[in-house]
């Protein structure tokens, strides 16, 4: 159903709307409501279900089957704690079925946003036109003001290697997030964050996981120490773990896959029941008629933007994953946020790429942002780290998770943050008292003046500050 | 509704700026944050910025007028709004100085509607409106104290203005340009047929001629002269300098002499003090005052603890402030406080004059040129360096034979500079 928009007192023009927004994921969405908060007549078009990947098919999902993997992996150590539970059997179905619900609840939540600022939502494959407007099926909308692309990524194989998806024995993460039954063994290709969470997750479930990762280490955005103690902890589990593997050539069969594995100058054969691709993600920039627009694309095939997230073609915007990475939700938030006021005519703060967070929901998690210790040594900064290790902090010790440290790079000379990277229990949620802490250029003595409550895992980073001070307390 | 733009107070003790410049004209766009115009302070040249968007619809004074803070020296509203053209005059109730910072959030409404002063608003009178506050991000108030930047003097780019790293960093570190239409004083008198110029005394004229008067008129003045030889400390100087070869930051007379003053001072502590209206105080710390010539001015830069630097850190030091004092760059704490001072015209081939002394310190010694002179050996002429040392003594604090005492260990000291390091 369209809701007409009221062009000029007394007169009605359908399919007429300020905004489209190509796409309902994050990016589309936030955009969405944003641009309706500044009283403007904005559509959405979407084909599939509102919240995108985010919410259907990858971080809402994969947070509920994470947790299920938490709760079998705690009672599997709750003995020591004084708890036994005996007889513990893990079901991956019945954590499935609880992950699509709450995928479902978040999507129907989108939907209640879009009707509460009254944006209209068009279900259908939409296809830019040139002088702002949008076909769906056989209606054309028109933009007064701006059309935004929001199209966002999809799963991608490596057909090279002839491991092309074919959702039984070569799977990609739209595919494990939908399993009744997990397979014996799993292969997961790509170590980064959905490759990480992935085997946590299958691992708990009695998976026998082999994680394997072309370049020299595992995560391998974040900090080196922060793969160093992932890789302890996933092979302490019991996952192999093969970093700065090269996968030559894949043999897939009906029921198995053979890898050949070059790592360490070494040749390895991986078998396993499954293949799961985690090496990265397509945007989907094809068949929306970007051509017709004049809308470009950059060398590594995004949308091509200025600092406004303008595309090469006027009166139409790019956000979120089709317009670069990091392809992040949060990132894609923001962009919607921000493009919606700049059609509003608003002067929004502009966005600091370099100050996104970067989280691995992995057990122990992983939080980082800014400057790894490696970038702080090639962009030849004069730094100082300070490190904390949760082994001696009292609260970690309470709960048992005394996995992990909170690592700070601040610069030398006036103390700026440089770059803070947590594993840990809760790092997703520590880190972004350090996320302020950047935004407004405070410095580590700011957070030290901070004070922090006792006993929590938050002391850490007050104490990885002084450490970076030459006066860290509790070690 | 238009928004007024007031003569802000843009240094601590500023009570009037002169709107040397509008870089902004009527009719010119104009955005939150923008320079409008440039100001004479009594201290420096500074920058009247935007605190709204729109049009700088009306100036109210003309360039080179002298307007008292919170006086509205413009307007910014909507193209063809119209503004209260005798609002010049009068200055803003601080509420309504406090309504400037509270309209830059405020929507305009559509319809300009012909207004005689914006109202303030009980909720923007609330709003602490102190034009001398700086909003800064703590990274930035720390990079800015290092390299001496007046974070007063940066236009923020942050939320509300605010100067964050980036504007630190982009800062200029030359000296904002001096658009004061007066002639500088060593400019060459022009032959043009008209016998003379006026020009209207800048800020920091007419404080240095209310710190002169106050310091000439009811200060008891007097004037003690002595000649003291310079060969030995000419020697020093050349082997120091030899010694530093190509290290770089090399000693200076200078550099001997506030040496010398302040070592002297340590010993006689009755001249190392401020007159203080009902009492003495006498100081036990040695900061040296010292008189720096600058476009349109002179300014006295202080070297704390002189007594305890080094020449090479006392002169690394005077360069560095003296540098800066040109550039009128100078941070308050840094031109004020000292014990006594010492000026110095040498390079300007004077052989000997008096200085004026600088309330509330005690004195203040005038360095004339080292010149070659013949002078009586026993009884043979020979041609030796000399100086001649003139000290102003406030004589509510110096007497004549306290102050002599002071000139004759000074005398010591330089003509037998190994004295310094007893």
């Amino acid at each position: 159903m369209l809701r007409p928009y009221q062009n000029e007192p007394g007169s009605f023009v359908a399919n007429q709307f300020d905004v489209i927004i190509l796409g309902g994921g994050p990016a589309g969405y936030i955009c969405a409501i944003r641009s309706a908060q500044l009283g403007l007549g904005t559509a959405v078009i979407e084909q599939d279900k509102l919240g995108g990947v985010c919410v259907n098919i990858g971080c809402i999902p994969t947070k509920a089957l994470l947790h299920s993997a938490y709760i079998a992996t705690l009672l599997k150590e709750s003995k020591d704690f004084g708890v036994e539970a005996s007889g513990v059997k893990t079901d991956y179905g019945v954590a499935m079925k609880r992950s699509r619900r709450v995928s479902d609840q978040n999507s129907k939540g989108v939907e209640f946003l879009m009707k509460k600022h009254k944006i209209t939502v068009v279900k259908g494959t939409g296809v830019l036109q040139p002088g702002k407007k949008v076909k769906v099926g056989n209606d054309v909308y028109e933009a007064r003001k701006a059309v935004v692309v929001a199209t966002g990524s999809r799963v991608k194989g490596i057909p090279q290697i002839g491991l092309d998806i074919n959702k039984t024995t070569v799977i990609s993460s739209d595919d494990a997030l939908l399993m009744e039954r997990v397979p014996d063994s799993l292969a997961i290709i790509g170590a980064g964050a959905v490759g990480m969470e992935f085997a946590d997750i299958f691992q708990a479930f009695g998976v026998k996981v082999t994680l394997i990762e072309a370049l020299p280490r595992i995560l391998p955005i974040e900090d080196a120490e922060a793969s160093d103690v992932l890789t302890k902890s996933y092979r302490k589990r019991g996952i192999e773990v093969i970093a700065g593997a090269k996968v030559s050539k894949a043999t897939v069969g009906k029921d198995k896959v053979t890898l050949e594995v070059e790592a360490e100058g070494e040749k390895k054969r991986v078998t396993a029941a499954a293949v799961l691709m985690a090496t990265g993600r397509a945007v989907n920039t094809e068949n929306i008629g970007l051509k017709e627009c004049g809308i470009q694309l950059t060398d590594r095939g995004f949308i091509k933007v200025d600092k406004n997230l303008q595309t090469t073609a006027p009166g139409y915007y790019a956000i979120g994953d089709v317009a670069g990475p990091p392809m992040l939700a949060h990132k894609g938030f923001r962009e919607g946020s921000v493009v919606a006021e700049l059609i509003a005519g608003q002067k929004p703060h502009p966005i600091r790429y370099d100050n996104v967070p970067s989280v691995t929901y992995c057990h122990p998690e992983v939080a980082s942002i800014g400057l790894t210790e490696d970038q702080c040594k090639e962009k030849k900064l004069d730094y100082v780290a300070g490190r904390f290790p949760f082994s001696a902090n009292g609260r970690a010790r309470g709960t048992g998770e005394t996995e992990g440290f909170v690592k700070i790079l601040r610069d030398k000379k006036y103390g700026e943050i440089f770059g803070a990277h947590i594993v840990g229990a809760h790092a997703s949620e520590m880190i972004h008292e350090l996320a302020v802490a950047r935004e407004n250029e405070y410095t580590v003595e700011e957070i030290d003046l901070a004070i922090h409550a006792h006993p929590t895992m938050s002391e850490a980073i007050g104490e990885a500050a002084l450490d970076s001070l030459g006066r860290v307390l509790h070690i | 509704m238009a928004t007024k733009v007031h003569m802000e107070a843009l240094s601590p003790t500023m009570e009037e700026g002169r709107l040397v410049k509008w870089t902004k004209h009527e009719g010119d766009a104009v955005k939150s944050g923008e320079t409008l115009a440039e100001v004479e302070t009594d201290k420096a040249v500074m920058e009247l910025v935007a605190r709204a968007d729109g049009q700088l619809l009306k100036v109210m004074v003309p360039e080179g007028t002298t307007v008292p803070v919170g006086n509205v020296v413009a307007w910014i509203g909507k193209p063809g709004e119209k503004v209260d053209g005798d609002g010049a005059g009068a200055p803003a109730p601080k509420s309504e100085r406090s309504a400037v910072s509270g309209a830059r959030e405020a929507p305009a409404p559509a319809q300009a509607a012909p207004t005689p002063a914006p109202k303030p608003t009980p909720a923007a009178a609330a709003v602490p409106a102190d034009a001398t506050r700086v909003k800064a991000s703590p990274l930035a108030k720390r990079m800015a104290k290092d390299a001496g930047v007046d974070l007063k003097l940066i236009q923020g780019s942050g939320p509300g203005g605010r100067v964050i790293k980036r504007d630190v960093e982009a800062a200029p570190t030359a000296a904002p340009a001096l658009a004061s239409a007066a002639p500088r004083s060593a400019d060459r008198a022009p032959r043009t047929g008209v016998p003379y110029e006026d020009v209207p005394l800048s800020q920091i004229r007419k404080t240095i001629a209310k710190r002169l008067v106050a310091s000439i008129g009811p200060i008891p003045h007097f004037f003690l002269t002595t000649e003291i030889d310079m060969e030995r400390a000419a020697e020093a100087r050349e082997a120091l300098n030899t010694q530093l070869g190509d290290e770089g930051g090399k000693i200076s007379f200078n550099d001997i002499i506030i040496k010398a003053v302040a070592l002297a001072l340590v010993q006689h502590r009755a001249c190392n003090a401020w007159f203080q209206e009902d009492h003495i105080r006498y100081w036990n710390e040695v900061h040296i005052g010292m008189a720096v010539a600058i476009e349109d001015g002179l300014i006295t830069p202080v070297i704390r603890n002189a007594d305890l630097k080094s020449l090479r850190q006392i002169g690394a030091e005077a360069r560095e402030l003296a540098g800066r004092a040109r550039n009128r760059r100078l941070k308050p704490e840094e031109y004020t406080g000292a014990t006594f001072s010492v000026s110095n015209l040498g390079m300007f081939d004077i052989d000997q004059f008096t200085a004026v002394i600088n309330p509330p310190e005690g004195g203040i010694v005038a360095i004339g040129s080292i010149v070659p002179k013949p002078v009586a050996d026993g009884d043979r002429l020979v041609v030796r360096r000399r100086l001649r040392v003139t000290m102003s003594c406030d004589h509510r604090v110096i007497d004549g034979a306290t102050g002599a005492a002071f000139l004759k260990t000074l005398k010591q000291m330089l003509e037998n500079p190994l004295a310094m390091l007893l």
